[in-house]
């Protein structure tokens, strides 16, 4: 199977440090790719470099087999690379419709959209509800409520909904359950099986061990800049991965590249 | 009128005599309240044609805006500091200028007054101004006389410059009450009297806009208002605009003070009936020639007799002269006017 | 009156204390312009008890509108640049520098006025554009911007013009199209002008165009977190530049309409339009913060300040009455604003 989203040999430096030293990537359609890593190995340099927030010294990265160079994350948006960050890049005092659009807001027909640009709000309005309710996260009594009267979890939903509503290929999230509960982080993984059941690979990232283990496929383990090994949770126990992201154990070889 | 001009004019010539003998290296200092009102500019005008005239090196200063006392207590620091022979001075803070003006009294400088005098008067060696006061008792006078026996019961709306009340505004106000024929209450503050012929005192930041909304809200306690005071032109000619925004404009007394060019051509077309004209430009080169006469012999200016300060002198102006009360007529006032 | 309504049939449903507040707070947050339309009516019924037919007559309330026409439509560009989280100091000099420039560039140069029209309005936009720029590309507080701005805009306005006032006669004989927004007509004792007239038009198209265009949304959406909106596809840097032109070009509308209101070209007006807008701005309900409060509010607030000026001048009380009451009312509606944005978790 050919991978979704590949990356080969990424360097990029800043002045003397060197946070990708030649780093290859791959996704697998319709797979969950933990990826871990302590502190400053350079993961999430990586992860900008494929939703176009940072842009590579060297090295190429390919979706669907062609190479692309984005230069900024609203290109990577446009190939059908979206990004749940986790500060969700949301506008609180917004309604829920209004930030599921922003940026791709959908015009009337007619004259009314073209010659006085008027949004269709209800239109949007239908959409919005009928993604949230789709990935069940509708427990939202009133779609113009604005984004701050939601509760933690509720927003991440509505991000995740975003990310997943617009015919994407390949969804990244960083830390998604970082800010949240036991029960909202409960939400918020079944929302990203859920999500993955509808054929969209998720890229993962988080320092929630139980959590990465728990919904990937398979777990890209950084270290140094580079990628040292692809493990399959089945595999191996969380003990062992916080092992090998520290360095305390080596990987079996066999698992160290492409995986 | 035209005797206080005459007077005004004959010790210019007299000064100028005096002060001829001036050495090259004197320098003076002019501090205005803004660089920017014209009445400022024609005073630095007459001032810089006058010093150079004489020989004299002038430095001129200004606030930011109507009100930057910080800049001028710096300018006067700087005077000294440049061992300027005099300085003249139109405060912006009459009262909080006074400490700073000692001090350039102390190190040696002449202090002149322009336009508007210190508070206490005497804190400046001499106060070469306008006779505010005469020059409201002119247009009041003229309002009076023109309406004749109508002025018992005129309609009488008060535009002022601002509610804190300078010294200038009050005195205008309270001389054009005089000359009109109402008792005065408190003559140091405008707004007390209680004549039934006045209907309102407002304020018009001596601007267009001002005046106009000023007008308006006069217009609002009272339509028929049928004369009005002004604290300057730019204010009457706001004032006719709301006027004429109610069809009034041809059945209203405008006055005003000041004598600015384009006031006075606002007379000439019947915007305004009539102003009060004050000369700057003669304020300014007197003053300049009064520091000349005392760095050459250490004389002092003196003041005009019977009052506290030198009187530059003022002159009514209007196309509609009445009986008992002089006037020049515009064309005499626009070889006069500045700005 | 409305939020009392509103009040009651909740108090009947839920005995809650909490329950009513929360709902208040609810309907706030939904209709920012409510406060300001509860306080501008309030302060109408009262002034009309007081006064009567002197307050309350068509002529007077028509006169409040003419007299909040300039704040009215400056305060319009002020609620653009401030929805972006911004404020803009330089408003009431590009007015001035824009009216300036209409009557210079028609007595001094003999252009045809609708040119010098144009000519005015350009520059307004223009000044308005490197605004923009500054603050989108450069990344400078529109604050430091603005504040620079206004002294540059200000002192090219005294260079260039030297001070010199271009008077009504002059202009209503020789270019009656700088006059324009001065134009008036009756309809029973109620005197309108054409620049009252332009800036209803103007605050309600604003108020659409915020509403229901993308533009719009996205005018708030950069207020409300500019990195948010960067990350969600928003085009940060073109909606900035494009609010701050646009607020300079309606600035420039401001200078045209302040020579309809004033008769004269004046270079010492509007000198404190700045002020006078971040005012009717705060007490129309709009957050300083940015992202929040409607352009209506913005227009009831400049009307609260126009009601209140001169209501109490017609019962005779001193002018500084009026601002001690307008300090208050700015400072209870930034109370309010905060008490909005604070969300009960």
């Amino acid at each position: 199977m050919e991978p979704i989203l590949e990356a080969r040999g990424l360097v990029k430096r800043f002045g003397r440090v060197t946070a990708l030293d030649n780093c290859d990537f791959e996704l697998y359609p319709g797979e969950i790719l933990g990826v871990i890593g302590d502190n400053g190995a350079g993961k999430s340099t990586l992860i900008k470099s494929l939703s176009g927030a940072e842009i590579p010294d060297e090295g190429e990265v390919f979706l669907e087999g062609e190479a692309v160079n984005f230069s900024s994350p609203i290109d990577a948006r446009k190939a059908g690379i979206e990004t749940v960050y986790q500060t969700l890049a949301m506008s609180p005092a917004l309604a829920i419709a209004d930030n599921m659009f922003m940026g791709r807001e959908i015009r009337k027909k007619g004259l009314i959209g073209q010659l006085f640009r008027k949004l269709d709000h209800s239109g949007m309005q239908k959409i919005a509800h009928e993604k949230l309710t789709d990935l069940g996260i509708m427990t939202i009594q009133n779609i113009n409520q604005a984004v701050e009267t939601l509760s933690g979890g509720q927003r991440q939903g509505v991000a995740v909904a975003r990310a997943a509503a617009f015919g994407s290929k390949v969804i990244i999230m960083d830390e998604p359950t970082a800010a949240l509960g036991v029960k909202e982080s409960r939400r918020v993984l079944d929302l990203i099986l859920d999500v993955k059941s509808r054929g969209i690979p998720i890229i993962l990232i988080s320092h929630n061990m139980p959590h990465v283990f728990e919904v990937s496929d398979r777990i890209h383990v950084h270290r140094l800049g580079r990628r040292l090994c692809v493990i399959k949770p089945d595999d191996f126990s969380m003990s062992d991965a916080v092992a090998f992201m520290t360095g305390a154990k080596k990987p079996p070889s066999e698992f160290v590249g492409t995986a | 009128m035209k005797k206080l001009l005459t007077t005004a004019a004959i010790s210019v010539s007299l000064m100028a005599g005096a002060s001829s003998v001036s050495a090259m290296d004197i320098s003076a200092c002019l501090i205005t309240k803004t660089d920017t009102n014209p009445f400022f500019v024609k005073m630095r005008e007459g001032a810089t044609a006058k010093a150079k005239e004489m020989g004299i090196t002038l430095k001129s200063y200004a606030g930011k805006i109507d009100g930057d006392h910080e800049t001028q207590v710096a300018a006067i620091e700087t005077c000294i500091a440049d061992g300027a022979k005099g300085i003249l001075i139109t405060a912006s803070d009459t009262a909080s200028i006074v400490s700073t003006v000692a001090q350039a009294r102390d190190a040696g400088l002449l202090v002149i007054a322009l336009d508007t005098p210190l508070d206490p008067i005497d804190a400046a060696d001499s106060t070469f101004a306008t006779d505010n006061f005469v020059a409201g008792e002119l247009i009041g006078q003229w309002a009076a006389a023109s309406l004749g026996a109508d002025a018992a019961n005129a309609k009488i709306g008060l535009l002022n410059i601002n509610v804190s009340q300078p010294t200038v505004g009050v005195l205008r106000n309270q001389g054009f009450l005089q000359g009109f024929g109402i008792d005065l209450g408190d003559p140091n503050k405008w707004g007390d009297e209680d004549d039934s012929r006045i209907v309102g005192n407002d304020v018009s930041n001596g601007n267009e806009e001002g005046g106009r909304t000023g007008m308006e809200n006069l217009l609002a306690i009272d339509p028929m208002i049928n004369v009005v005071y002004t604290i300057n032109e730019p204010a009457a000619a706001g004032a006719y605009e709301a006027l004429k925004a109610i069809g009034r404009e041809n059945d209203v007394l405008i006055v005003s003070v000041d004598g600015g060019c384009p006031g006075v051509q606002n007379i000439k077309d019947g915007v305004i009936g009539a102003t009060s004209q004050q000369y700057p430009l003669l304020m300014a080169s007197l003053g300049v020639e009064a520091i000349a006469a005392w760095a050459a012999d250490g004389s002092k200016p003196a003041n005009t007799p019977g009052k506290n300060f030198y009187d530059t002198g003022v002159a009514l102006i209007t196309d509609q002269p009445a009986s008992g009360v002089d006037s020049i007529d515009t064309d005499e006032g626009m070889s006069l006017c500045w700005g | 009156m409305v939020a009392n309504a509103t009040d009651e049939t909740h108090s009947e449903v839920e005995s809650d204390h909490n329950g009513i507040i929360r709902k208040f707070h609810h309907l706030l947050h939904q209709t920012p312009a409510l406060v300001p339309l509860i306080v501008l009516s309030l302060s109408i019924m009262v002034f009309g008890l007081l006064l009567g037919s002197k307050f309350f007559s068509p002529f007077a309330l028509t006169l409040i509108l003419q007299q909040v026409q300039i704040v009215g439509i400056v305060g319009a560009a002020q609620t653009l640049v401030i929805l972006t989280a911004g404020i803009d100091l330089s408003v009431g000099a590009i007015m001035v520098f824009s009216s300036v420039i209409m009557g210079q560039f028609t007595f001094r140069y003999g252009l045809p006025p609708s040119v010098a029209v144009a000519c005015g309005l350009l520059c307004g936009s223009l000044i308005g554009c490197i605004n923009g720029w500054l603050v989108a590309k450069m990344k400078l507080p529109p604050f430091i911007v603005t504040l620079g701005m206004w002294q540059i805009a200000l002192a090219a306005n005294f260079l260039y013009s030297a001070n010199e006032t271009i008077r009504s006669q002059d202009i209503a004989a020789e270019a009656p199209l700088l006059q324009l927004f001065g134009t008036k007509f009756n309809i029973g004792g109620a005197v309108f002008t054409v620049g009252v007239i332009f800036m209803v038009c103007l605050v309600l198209f604003l108020a659409y165009v915020l509403k229901h265009t993308a533009w719009g949304r996205h005018v708030y959406a950069v207020g409300d977190d500019r990195e948010a909106a960067g990350l969600s596809g928003v085009n940060v840097n073109f909606t900035l530049v494009s609010v701050y032109t646009i607020a300079g070009l309606i600035c420039a509308f401001a200078g045209w309409a302040l020579i309809g209101r004033i008769g004269s070209v004046s270079p010492t007006s509007g000198q404190l339009a700045n002020i006078e807008s971040i005012t009717a701005v705060v007490i129309g309900g709009i957050s300083l913060f940015g992202g929040r409060g409607s352009i209506l509010g913005m227009f009831f607030g400049a009307l609260i300040v126009g009601v209140f000026s001169l209501g109490l001048r017609l019962m005779g009380a001193d002018a500084q009455w009026t601002y001690l009451l307008i300090g208050t009312l700015i400072i209870v509606a930034v109370a309010l604003d905060q008490w909005i944005r604070k969300v009960a978790s």
